[in-house]
């Protein structure tokens, strides 16, 4: 199936129904994963990014819906697929991890059979025998003494050795498309690195892609061939992972690279105040009019206030939507 | 390894009522529906009649080693019926939501609004007194705190980022209510039943009591105890030991069910091995 990407997301519209009107949470969003490749959505709370993820899975639940676009896996929609066939999809062919390896995991169930339900649902494989899966799982994911862990409760075990647990689950059944939710955000930054490249070796491995969402642009670059920045609601760059740091082009990323303290820095440039962007995010129901970051941007002109962005190609690849982007 | 002192004397308590029930044939010193003999009648209790004998003459301690069988059946197959309907309908109430939730709300509304007792009492006039109607009297009228039970705890269950993550794995729901809903919610569920099973024994003995329950002159707690009240001032010993017998039962259950809660919490468990 060379040529059709492993997901195709089509100027996506989430709505959320709050009993009197509709309102746009996410909106034109549009991007593409192929076969093996890692991609980033990086935004604040609140931008849109995760429920971005939970309509990929068809679990979006109200007040959200879907309101417009399309979304393919491997050229099928998946919002014409029946519930069944959706369920087919879930944990088999696209899997997920959470942000929070504390409560993702059932607290009364070892962890063994946790995994091992995952051969049974989607494999067809006997209880016996996806028993035996679990350990390895275990083992690849490596934690230590698999065989023994494979009986323990969640609670037994650390944040990261849940974490791991968490991946060997979503990884069971070899999906073609891991979508990692913030999955590090709670861990500390040492097990942080070590989870992240767990994830990635096994991903790259097995040929699985990842939609990796964070609000941590560093780790998303380092994780991720392409990025795409979500700001209330819109996709509002999308580039190579290192282009975008060295030459960002809308001001909401050139905001965010120069928000981020870098090492050495202090001695190059002397002691300089960490860059903040002014402003808050604007509240879901009351987006600005034209381009929604124009009231914190400092090169905002009277066509920003008026008139919404399209999106513009790049020379050197990606897309950004800014009328006086660099 | 630390064993609650709860768990012990409840489960002790409630494992002796069903040893004595399985075993009275061979415990009991006469049987207790033919031995009548108006020769020993009222006799109080001594060596020979340990526990007294009453108005015909029946040995009181034969008929409530045989009376624990009618009251343990009722208390555990009714609490079981009960149990199964209320986390059926609680479970998937809480879990689907929307008008089966309003159905099964409308349906607990009206069971709590009835009192139970007469509402078996209802349905024991339909089906006429013994001891199958007396299992669906009960089995039929006491769910509706499980029911709420399950209810509230699918509610706060099935926002638990494990039913979320279960959600996305690809189970269905069915998986998910058998697999991750319901072991979450069993430490109560269990606790209830056991509290459930002592009042089922009160309201056999409640229904004997009444000449609703089993048809004498086979022996129940209930229905030992609905004779007895005109001697009581005669003859204390028995409604005594009936009496005594309903009380350590029901005692026995309420302990057991303490201790219960506290091993099916993995908690508890793991840090005791």
């Amino acid at each position: 199936m060379t040529g059709v990407p492993l997901i195709e997301v089509e100027n996506l519209r989430i709505d959320l129904d709050d009993g009197s009107r509709r309102v746009a949470a996410a909106e034109g969003v549009s991007f593409r994963i192929s076969r093996g490749e890692t991609f980033g959505l990086v935004g604040e709370s609140g931008c849109g990014k995760s429920i971005t993820a939970l309509a990929l899975i068809g679990l979006l639940r109200s007040p959200l819906s879907i309101g417009g676009g399309v979304i393919r896996f491997e050229g099928r929609e998946i919002q014409r697929l029946s519930a069944a066939g959706q369920r087919e999809l879930r944990g088999n062919r696209i899997a997920m991890i959470f942000q929070e390896p504390m409560t993702a995991l059932n607290p009364v169930s070892p962890v063994g059979r946790q995994i091992a339900e995952m051969f049974v649902l989607h494999k067809g494989k006997s209880w016996r025998e996806a028993n035996q899966l679990a350990v390895e799982s275990l083992a690849s994911v490596r934690v230590p003494a698999p065989e023994r862990r494979v009986n323990d409760y969640p609670h037994q075990l650390s944040g990261g050795m849940r974490q791991r647990v968490m991946i060997a689950i979503a990884l069971a059944c070899g999906p073609d498309l891991l979508i990692a939710d913030e999955p590090t955000t709670a861990l500390d930054v040492t097990v942080q690195a070590e989870i992240i490249e767990l994830m990635r070796n096994l991903c790259a491995e097995r040929g699985t892609a990842i939609l990796m969402i964070s609000h941590d642009l560093g780790l998303v670059a380092n994780v991720c061939r392409r990025v795409a920045v979500m700001y209330a609601g819109r996709i509002v760059e999308e580039r190579g992972s290192a282009d975008i740091f060295r030459a960002p082009s809308h001001p909401y990323t050139q905001g965010l690279v120069d928000s981020l303290p870098r090492l050495g820095s202090r001695a190059a440039l002397g002691r300089v105040r960490l860059k903040e962007i002014a402003g808050v995010v604007p509240a879901i129901t009351g987006f600005p009019d034209g381009c929604r970051f124009n009231p914190r941007c400092a090169q905002a002109t009277d066509i920003c206030r008026t008139a919404a962005p399209e999106t513009d190609l790049l020379e050197a690849g990606g897309f950004v939507r800014c009328h006086h982007h660099a | 390894m630390k064993l609650r002192a709860n768990l012990v004397i409840g489960g002790s308590l409630f494992a002796l009522a069903i040893i004595v029930g399985l075993l009275a044939p061979w415990l009991a010193h006469t049987d207790p529906v033919m031995d009548a003999n108006l020769m020993n009648a009222e006799e109080p209790p001594s060596w020979t009649w340990w526990f007294g004998t009453d108005g015909q003459g029946r040995d009181i301690y034969s008929r409530v080693l045989y009376g624990a069988r009618v009251s343990l059946t009722v208390g555990i197959v009714s609490q079981l019926i009960n149990s199964v309907i209320g986390v059926a309908l609680g479970l998937s109430a809480g879990y689907f939501g929307g008008w089966w939730d309003d159905v099964v709300n409308a349906l607990t509304n009206l069971m709590l609004a009835i009192p139970s007792l007469i509402f078996a009492l209802a349905i024991m006039a339909v089906l006429g007194p013994g001891l199958t109607s007396l299992l669906i009297a009960l089995g039929l009228t006491n769910w509706s705190f499980t029911c709420r039970l399950a209810r509230a705890s699918a509610l706060s269950l099935r926002n638990q980022g494990y039913v979320q993550a279960a959600t996305v794995l690809g189970y269905g729901d069915l998986r998910i209510m058998v697999t991750q809903l319901l072991p979450n919610m069993l430490g109560p569920i269990v606790v209830i039943g056991t509290l459930g099973m002592g009042s089922a024994v009160l309201s056999e003995a409640a229904l004997s009591f009444l000449g609703l329950g089993v048809r004498p002159p086979f022996p129940s707690w209930g229905s030992m105890l609905s004779e007895a009240r005109d001697q009581i001032t005669t003859a204390p010993w028995l409604s005594l030991f009936p009496g005594l017998a309903i009380f350590l039962t029901v005692l026995g259950l309420n302990l057991l069910g303490d201790g219960l809660r506290d091993i099916l919490d993995p908690h508890s468990r793991s840090r005791r091995t």
